[in-house]
């Protein structure tokens, strides 16, 4: 990357293949404009995103990793994202108490039908990581 | 108020009366303990069932040469103990133990527990290197005043949680000024109680002597200070990360010795976790250079979200390390933290369910965005 130009953000995103995902794809056909900073995964449910995905996207040099997962209650496999937040909050402590950059982990629930907040989503998270700049952890080679 | 049993004889040789009693009277049939193994002092847990093999049993002796709560889980497995037991754990074993049974790893039919208010361990190399004999004079006198003995394992000199919650009997150690004399047994439950029943001794009603315990405890919550802020500095970004991990020569022996670490097919052992040439090239193109074996931070924190929930801060981790990285030191500052969160004392209650694989409704709410 040349020093003038803009740091665009790499972002993993995990979205749950019922909710945010759908949302993320109505986003799209509904033409509404959001960074093309994000890079989706779809999974089955959001509690499948074991937290190790996470900290190896982290540790990889993904500057930002976003779990999204429908809103609670209306979780498909009923529990899901219950277990999710959970999780999530554990992983966001645990990154936090080692010393590391727990505001480049994000939750966030939406719905299928949610495409602006998806997009919303998708700027908010961009912005905030533009702020805090590249992840240290890419240009480190002894991890 | 508890029942309580107390022997004229000091601690050494009232456990070993007790023992030898529950031994002999059929109570149970078997005991495991430390024990002397030979000549030269080596100190092994061992399962007895002979009375005449209490001689050499060492049931208090400072040391942890495994957790005894994942040998408890190997030993009860499937189908329990067929006969009943009496085991003497440590608390941070028996809170090990019972994090095992959560995870269906044991049960605790048929075992009698017995476990002491505890004065913490030596590091096991204390006891390669023989020093372990020499510093138990100085040992028993600092845990007689209740103070922290300077050779413990580091975990242990910050450890609050020496008093054991679920055991069925509970020997007054640590802050008792007279274990030379007397041995007092608190007898917890009906088990217990029903164990020491008909033994020779005074029994009488009692209470722990909290204002005691207590002041053990503001010692303890010092020192626990002092090596959080210590490794609180090291543990500082990527680059205190890869100071503190960067010599990790990757053998996974703490996770092997990890009372929760209990995966027969550990992730970071499954070919998933391995390199193959076409992630090395990945990595290199992406960073110009990869260090040889990768991935042992990722390792480490990994670990701290599988299990950190459930860290009893044994130490054991830090003992086993061959490169000194103070694996426990973080695993405790860091897994205390999460189970502040969850209001959660790794270990107290069987019947309490681990936090990760549980969650109520209303909560944790702030944390989307």
């Amino acid at each position: 990357m040349k020093n003038n130009e803009e740091f665009m953000p790499r972002i993993l995103a995990f979205l749950c293949n019922w909710c945010s995902y759908a949302g993320a794809d109505l986003a799209g056909t509904s033409r509404i404009k959001y960074p093309a900073s994000i890079l989706p995964i779809r999974v089955m449910c959001s509690s499948r995103v074991d937290p190790l995905f996470v900290l190896r996207a982290y540790l990889g040099g993904a500057d930002g990793v976003l779990v999204a997962g429908c809103h609670p209650g209306d979780c498909h496999y009923q529990d899901g994202n219950y277990y999710t937040r959970r999780r999530f909050v554990a992983l966001k402590k645990i990154v936090e108490s080692i010393g590391l950059d727990s505001d480049r982990l994000r939750l966030s629930w939406v719905s299928a039908s949610e495409g602006q907040k998806y997009a919303k989503v998708a700027t908010e998270f961009t912005n905030k990581i533009k702020e805090l700049g590249a992840n240290s952890a890419k240009s480190k080679i002894f991890l | 108020m508890t029942k309580a049993l107390k022997l004229n004889k000091s601690a050494e040789e009232g456990i070993l009366e007790f023992l030898k009693y529950l031994l002999e009277s059929g109570k149970v049939k078997g005991v495991f303990t430390l024990k002397r193994i030979s000549k030269n002092s080596a100190i092994a847990y061992s399962l007895i069932t002979n009375p005449d093999e209490l001689k050499d049993a060492v049931p208090f002796y400072p040391l942890m040469p495994v957790n005894a709560g994942k040998l408890m889980s190997r030993f009860t497995l499937k189908e329990g103990a067929k006969k009943p037991v009496a085991a003497i754990l440590k608390p941070c074993e028996l809170r090990g133990f019972i994090e095992l049974i959560k995870r269906e790893q044991g049960t605790l039919d048929n075992l009698y527990i017995i476990s002491s208010i505890c004065g913490g361990v030596f590091p096991s190399r204390t006891e390669v290197d023989r020093s372990a004999e020499k510093k138990l004079p100085k040992y028993w006198e600092s845990v007689k005043k209740g103070e922290i003995s300077p050779d413990l394992r580091s975990v242990c000199k910050a450890c609050e949680e020496f008093i054991p919650y679920t055991a069925d009997i509970t020997f007054d150690l640590l802050g008792n000024n007279d274990i030379d004399k007397h041995s007092i047994f608190y007898l917890n439950t009906k088990k217990g109680e029903d164990l020491a029943k008909d033994m020779k001794g005074d029994f009488s009603e009692k209470e722990f002597d909290r204002k005691k315990l207590e002041k053990i405890n503001e010692k303890r919550q010092a020192e626990k200070k002092k090596l959080y802020d210590e490794i609180g500095k090291k543990m500082n970004g990527i680059d205190g990360l890869v100071e503190i991990f960067g010599r990790c020569i990757g053998c996974h022996g703490c996770s092997k010795v990890c009372p929760i670490c209990y995966c027969k097919l550990c992730e970071f052992e499954s070919p998933d976790s391995e390199y193959s040439p076409s992630n090395y090239e990945t990595e290199l193109r992406k960073r110009g250079g990869i260090k040889v074996p990768p991935g042992t931070i990722y390792f480490h924190l990994g670990r701290l979200t599988h299990i950190g929930i459930s860290c009893v801060a044994c130490g054991q981790c830090n003992d086993v390390c061959p490169v000194d990285i103070p694996v426990a030191d973080i695993f405790k500052k860091v897994g205390e933290s999460i189970q502040k969160m969850f209001d959660y004392v790794p270990g107290k209650d069987v019947e309490e369910e681990i936090p990760l694989v549980s969650f109520k409704q209303e909560e944790f709410a702030e944390i989307e965005e």
